[in-house]
């Protein structure tokens, strides 16, 4: 008896073996054969696998960069150029899809009929156009119908537009650091104080007016600096140059190309169009009885949206959301298309033509792409957790 | 006649209607003479007052006009629907302008104002879109390079997928079976053959000279064939008992789903030809199909075991009592339902995929947006970018939105059943 029950035991645990043998024996089977292959092909060019190359002077240069980079400087470097114009972009697009997302969402369930007919039809047409024809359009159609730079778009006198892209005023700081540094402490500070005012709240039913204490402390510690800590800000306006007959540009001020304009453009309002939909499910997804039993103890529409429809919708909404907040730092990539110098045109593109390093380069980049969705997506988790339901 | 201006009631309806009328009347007046005869009647009135008159007189009149359960039927449906606060009419109005303001203009760009006879573009004199431009290269836009002669093969291969499809909604389910191996298994390599040639006395025509809006549903329909047996797989794969297979299915999924498919192209294009021996060379729109298929199975593998998840356990504990093994309780029991309860989800890959092939253009193939670059940049055509993008996105835009409301159809149709 036990020795037959101990029979079927093996040959259940073999039945089992087998496949995973198989798919171990496999994956290793292809990756040998991969890697002699790519180790006689590399060989064959002259070259060997390592990433020494890093280290070696680019030679090219990027025609945007948030931090100081030219030629003479390290392909490590320009992959940190390309690393940081990814996130520019993502983090522009991530906000503005936000908000652009969450108001149609809204609107969408308005009760006024054109409104809601409005958001409807900007969702379904910008969702069903390919996201690379929208970066086309704006960048080859509608960004360069801009006027010339010499009769460029005015904007009160301190910001301008036109078809080279938008010029904005540079802050100038003196002593920055400090100001940096009050701004951090006002965040911790403020952190405390909520605590404090929620214990408060708690434990003697005191209402502390939050709003008030928290605008005083982030704008006058800051402010603080500027009166006693020698903090200065100036504003260099761009001005208009011309270097000859009929060469205009502008000098001073911060430029910001068009390529980051309409990549920018192009990417939230993709995006919010998937947003608004998440939105829309998770206002509908709230109980009727709800919105109900607010309005029946008194509150104001925006009151039951804000206090009582928003924060049980948000469970409904954050989960699918980071999916696009994902999707949109993805899709940062066709950047490649137009030209914006992110870290698959800088890296995956110029530097692999000169060094030919494929094999090193695209896994660098695809680690990248792993590294940033791995930290959304772990950050949206913690926040998920954070506004779940707390049972006592 | 005690009015008391600021509180519309019912008892005064008509002057308030008549009141409120005219200060919309004057609104729309004030707005209308502005846009189409250029002329500002308020103009006397400083320019920042004047700019926003319309907004003034249009938010006053809808307030005179908002009276609750007035017992006018008309009037209590606009107020319900326009009018429910000041904030609602300001909104309706603002929306109202929007749309007197730019829908003229971008009617008369597309329609009235544009050029449609000639060939060239010294035919589009108008002030509107040049469809000359598209009309013109519309061959190219559709065939892409393919030689004109040969394009009655693209032709029949479409006119024989779109019959065994609509055979097979048709067909009882006898023979639906058999057209649906027939699409999935023997249509493939048919299509294949007869766009490619090379055999059976029809012309070779090598894959770089695929391309238009033919190559953008060939890539759309391959990859979704073929992402489709991986995908499950696959997601059988990550629910599977066996730790080594279960890992092996999560860090494949995770991998492609973590990674932007303009990086999986350039894999495709530049970093596979280093793992094949010395002088193997694969045609480039295999490797991209291969590129895009293993990249949509995995968000398809997602989408799939999202069924099987949703699926009551009592489904599987009752195939495995009858004595089912594995493959026949997922293929006979637990897939068709699961497959069914997820077809939205199938829908939006499939979507997704559809909106992803331009990006093919990274190793060189032009679809219908790489061909309209194409065509922008030929130098008799220069400045049509717009009229391109337009269309294209007209034509990219009809497929989705078709496809996304037959997929809501299709669901609705499904869940009156269950």
């Amino acid at each position: 008896m036990n020795f037959k029950n101990f029979k079927i035991d093996l040959s259940n645990k073999k039945k089992d073996l087998i496949p995973q043998v198989l798919t171990v024996l496999l994956i290793i089977l292809a990756v040998v054969y991969f890697s002699i292959n790519a180790q006689n092909n590399m060989g064959n060019r002259g070259i060997s696998f390592g990433f020494g190359f890093l280290s070696q002077e680019s030679s090219f240069d990027i025609t945007f960069s948030l931090i100081d980079y030219d030629g003479s400087d390290s392909y490590a470097r320009a992959f940190l150029v390309g690393l940081l114009n990814t996130i520019l972009v993502s983090a522009i697009g991530i906000f503005f899809a936000t908000i652009l997302g969450v108001t149609v969402g809204i609107a969408r369930l308005s009760q006024n009929y054109l409104i809601a007919k409005a958001a409807t039809w900007y969702v379904e047409i910008f969702r069903n156009i390919p996201l690379i024809l929208q970066i086309f359009f704006w960048y080859f159609a509608a960004l360069r119908a801009l006027p010339l730079t010499v009769d460029s778009i005015n904007f009160y006198d301190i910001s301008f537009l036109n078809v080279k892209g938008w010029y904005v005023p540079k802050f100038i700081w003196t002593n920055f650091s400090l100001f940096f540094y009050s701004l951090i402490a006002a965040f911790i500070l403020l952190f405390f104080v909520s605590k404090y005012a929620k214990k408060q709240r708690d434990e003697i039913g005191k209402h502390l007016p939050m709003l008030p204490i928290s605008l005083a402390i982030l704008i006058g510690l800051p402010f603080l600096t500027f009166l006693i800590g020698g903090v200065s800000l100036s504003f260099q306006i761009p001005e208009l140059n011309q270097l000859s007959k009929t060469v205009y540009v502008y000098r001073g001020g911060v430029s910001i190309i068009p390529e980051l304009i309409s990549l920018a453009l192009a990417l939230s309002m993709y995006t919010a169009t998937f947003i608004a939909e998440n939105v829309r499910a998770g206002i509908l997804g709230i109980n009727k009885g709800q919105k109900e039993a607010a309005a029946s103890i008194g509150l104001t529409k925006g009151q039951i949206l804000k206090l009582i429809i928003m924060p049980q919708a948000l469970r409904i909404i954050i989960p699918p959301t980071t999916n696009q907040y994902l999707n949109l730092t993805k899709n940062s990539s066709l950047a490649a298309a137009i030209a914006y110098p992110d870290i698959v045109l800088v890296f995956a593109g110029t530097a692999l033509m000169q060094t030919g390093r494929a094999i090193e380069i695209i896994s660098i980049t695809m680690l990248t792409y792993l590294t940033l969705s791995l930290s959304i997506s772990v950050f949206m988790n913690w926040y998920n957790t954070k506004m779940a339901i707390k049972e006592k | 006649m005690n009015i008391n201006i600021l509180k519309p009631k019912k008892e005064n309806l008509t002057n308030y209607i008549v009141l409120g009328g005219f200060f919309i009347f004057i609104a729309l007046l004030d707005l209308l003479t502005n846009v189409f005869f250029n002329w500002n009647f308020t103009g006397f009135l400083p320019a920042k007052f004047s700019y926003f008159t319309p907004l003034i007189f249009g938010t006053l009149g809808l307030y005179l006009i908002r009276i609750e359960f007035s017992g006018n039927k008309l009037l209590d449906k606009i107020n319900v629907n326009f009018n429910s606060s000041n904030f609602n009419a300001i909104l309706t109005l603002l929306v109202t302008f929007a749309l007197i303001k730019f829908v003229p203009p971008l009617l008369n760009w597309f329609i009235f104002d544009a050029n449609f006879l000639g060939n060239t573009k010294e035919d589009c004199t108008g002030s509107g879109a040049c469809w000359v431009f598209v009309k013109v290269w519309l061959n190219r836009f559709v065939y892409g390079m393919y030689p004109d002669a040969e394009q009655w093969r693209i032709n029949t291969a479409f006119f024989i997928l779109f019959m065994a499809v609509g055979a097979s909604f048709f067909a009882s389910t006898k023979y639906k079976k058999y057209l649906i191996i027939f699409l999935l298994f023997i249509y493939p390599i048919i299509g294949f053959k007869l766009i490619s040639g090379g055999d059976f006395g029809l012309k070779f025509v090598e894959t770089g000279a695929w391309g238009g809006l033919s190559l953008t549903f060939i890539v759309s329909a391959f990859s979704l064939i073929l992402c489709f047996p991986v995908g499950m797989l696959l997601a059988l794969g990550r629910r599977s008992n066996l730790p080594a297979i279960r890992y092996t299915s999560i860090g494949f999924i995770e991998l492609w789903r973590g990674v932007p498919l303009i990086t999986v192209l350039f894999m495709s294009a530049v970093m596979f030809p280093m793992f094949l021996p010395d002088g193997t060379y694969v045609d480039k729109l295999i490797r991209v199909l291969i590129a895009i298929t293993l990249f949509e199975a995995a968000y398809m593998a997602e989408v799939i075991r999202g069924g099987l998840q949703a699926l009551p356990k009592g489904q599987y504990e009752a195939a495995k009592s009858l004595g089912m093994g594995y493959w026949r309780m997922h293929f006979l029991i637990i897939l068709p339902q699961a497959l069914k309860l997820v077809i939205p989800g199938i829908a939006n890959t499939f979507l997704a995929l559809v909106k992803d092939t331009p990006l093919i253009f990274v190793v060189g193939l032009l679809e219908l947006a790489g061909m309209v670059n194409l065509a922008k940049t030929n130098p008799k055509w220069l400045g049509m970018a717009m009229e391109g993008y337009v269309f294209a996105g007209l034509v990219f835009w009809v497929i989705c939105y078709s496809m996304s409301r037959y997929s809501q159809n299709l669901e609705k149709k499904l869940s009156t059943e269950r």
